[in-house]
């Protein structure tokens, strides 16, 4: 199924002419109406004319985090105010939070996007879809709700929290697809156990799930406790808030090209990556009126996909996201990812669904202890048991990570639990 | 052969007392409990009267809990008893993995095994005669 057919699957060449057209209208506006950008121009002598095709955007300068802190609240917006139709703030995972304006054209862009993607893989006008993302400055909440009811499903604005009238909820109406963190769905599952009753029983049949990096282990876990299907889902509240999913093919997420431009770079020369490398996206607002981004360095590891995908769609795709340039942890010297680690974890059934990493110095030598649930369905009755699958976990993670860490098996159910974004890092080192 | 449940807990405060108040709630009462202890964490074996009831409230509060068959000995409460018993069992080349052992006026001396051979301990404390095929009350 398609949300606007004509437009997902135009060829390369068709969208390509239209991101140049927009690119090079993009450039003149925010060269005119963006007080920041028309003086990052003319500090780097860059003029709109020097904008002929899609090659010369690597001519144009990166937006970065800092510029829109620095810029605060309205510096980097290219309408006026009465043109400005909502306000978000970024959850402000790192760092004080930052300020987006939307026009109502914008917002249109937005849901559009999202649109495009809940039905790539499935939602229609007959779901109702609980919205367990939070509702407020955050985009998560109302980007979905605004999507759901674009495509006639039925929304169920409950927000983040509450989990047990969560799953009330949805075995009451039979809800049938849910928007939350993969975090958050992991805890309703066991939750659910825990009500005596389990998600297996009721009409859910799909999750979008997003705002955190996760891996493809815990895709496997949501799906083998859940009985549902579960799909990524991407966007950051800057370039508007959730708008990319994966389409059924669970291959990648879709980018509308006709709406944003995309590069991988390497995180530290910036210069573009090749196909199937591992970088940092970096996206280019086309559509965008408020709050334009040229070259908008997401944080975000990924990998470019330009291939035509099975589903149809000929706009390229982004793998699910590796982590965060920013979340990168640096461990005597070594570059090491959470997500390498959750993927190490959820491929070893002994253990639980939840853990923590936490960074200390100990004479100066940086110790990574990582603290996970022993699943409570495995069978222990001797302190052997448990030191030969602390063994196992410590050699699975030295060789994925290439440096030793300590672990520690706890008891089920004991470790902290994330209703929105999961904070798993407890960095305790001081520099 | 009897019941035997085991229950993982880390070395923590309050962490005996969480599985104990599980059990008090239920009125479960212990016949036999020992804790081995390994550092950070130890694992409880205990003996007790309801066990199913035991084991199902136990999981249910979230313990990684495992039920299993151990082999226990009845004898008289009198010195060489276990001398007896863990010198056939050695003799015969099986493994003692751990014991433990309680006394009741009903029970006399029981001694709970498990060793790496089931089997082959069954039919060698069968023949001694010595075996408990009861049930804890």
């Amino acid at each position: 199924m398609f949300w606007s057919p004509t437009i997902e699957r135009l060829t390369v060449n068709e969208l390509e002419r239209i991101q140049e057209k927009k690119l090079k209208n993009l450039v003149r506006n925010a060269y005119e109406y963006s007080p920041f950008y028309k003086k990052k121009f003319r500090e780097l002598g860059i003029h709109p004319t020097d904008i002929q095709s899609l090659r010369d955007l690597v001519k144009l300068p990166f937006t970065k985090k800092q510029d829109l802190r620095d810029n605060y609240p309205f510096g980097m917006f290219a309408v006026p105010l009465s043109q400005i139709v909502r306000f978000h703030a970024s959850s402000g995972t790192t760092g004080k939070p930052t300020l987006v304006g939307y026009t109502e054209d914008d917002i249109k862009v937005w849901v559009e996007s999202l649109c495009r993607g809940l039905v790539s893989c499935g939602v229609n006008n007959e779901d109702i879809m609980q919205i367990a993302y939070g509702y407020g400055l955050f985009t998560g909440g109302l980007g979905f709700h605004y999507a759901a009811e674009k495509i006639g499903a039925t929304a169920l604005p409950v927000s983040a929290g509450n989990t047990e009238r969560q799953i009330n909820l949805m075995r009451d109406l039979g809800v049938t697809v849910i928007a939350c963190t993969p975090s958050y769905m992991l805890y309703m599952a066991e939750f659910a156990e825990k009500m005596g009753t389990s998600l297996k029983e009721t009409k859910l049949r799909m999750g979008i799930f997003g705002a955190e990096p996760w891996s493809e282990e815990t895709r496997k876990r949501i799906e083998d406790k859940t009985g549902i299907i579960a799909y990524d889902v991407y966007g950051t509240s800057e370039l508007s808030g959730p708008l990319f999913t994966e389409c059924i093919e669970k291959n990648g997420l879709h980018i509308w090209a006709d709406h944003f431009l995309i590069e991988v770079i390497d995180p530290k020369t910036g210069e573009q990556v090749g196909e199937g490398e591992k970088g940092e996206l970096v996206v280019t607002t086309l559509s965008k009126e408020a709050m334009p981004l040229i070259r908008w360095r997401t944080g975000d590891i990924t990998i470019l996909e330009n291939e035509k995908c099975n589903c149809g769609r000929t706009h390229p795709r982004i793998m699910r996201i590796l982590g965060r340039s920013d979340d990168m942890l640096i461990v005597r010297g070594v570059n090491v990812f959470p997500s390498q680690i959750e993927h190490v974890l959820m491929q070893i059934p002994e253990v639980g669904d939840h853990y923590m990493i936490i960074l200390d110095r100990e004479e100066n030598l940086d110790v990574m202890t990582v603290q996970v649930e022993l699943s409570d369905k495995v069978s222990i009755d001797k302190p052997a048991d448990i030191l030969n699958l602390t063994k196992k976990v410590e050699e699975r993670l030295r060789v994925v990570l290439g440096i030793s860490a300590k672990v520690e098996i706890v008891n089920p159910g004991t470790l902290q639990r994330f209703e929105g974004k999961a904070k798993r890092v407890i960095d305790k080192r001081k520099i | 052969m009897i019941k035997q449940l085991s229950v993982f807990v880390e070395n923590k405060p309050g962490r005996l007392a969480s599985v104990t108040e599980v059990l008090f709630k239920k009125g479960v009462n212990l016949r036999a409990f020992m804790i081995a202890d390994a550092g950070d964490f130890g694992i409880i074996r205990m003996v007790v009267d309801k066990t199913e009831e035991a084991f199902n409230a136990l999981r249910s509060a979230g313990f990684t809990v495992t039920l299993n068959e151990v082999l226990a000995v009845e004898v008289e409460d009198k010195p060489g008893e276990l001398h007896r018993i863990s010198k056939v069992l050695g003799d015969e080349g099986i493994n003692i993995e751990y014991v433990y052992a309680f006394t009741s006026e009903k029970h006399k001396a029981l001694i709970i095994f498990r060793v790496d051979d089931i089997a082959k301990a069954k039919a060698v404390l069968e023949k001694l005669g010595v075996l408990f095929k009861g049930k804890i009350e």
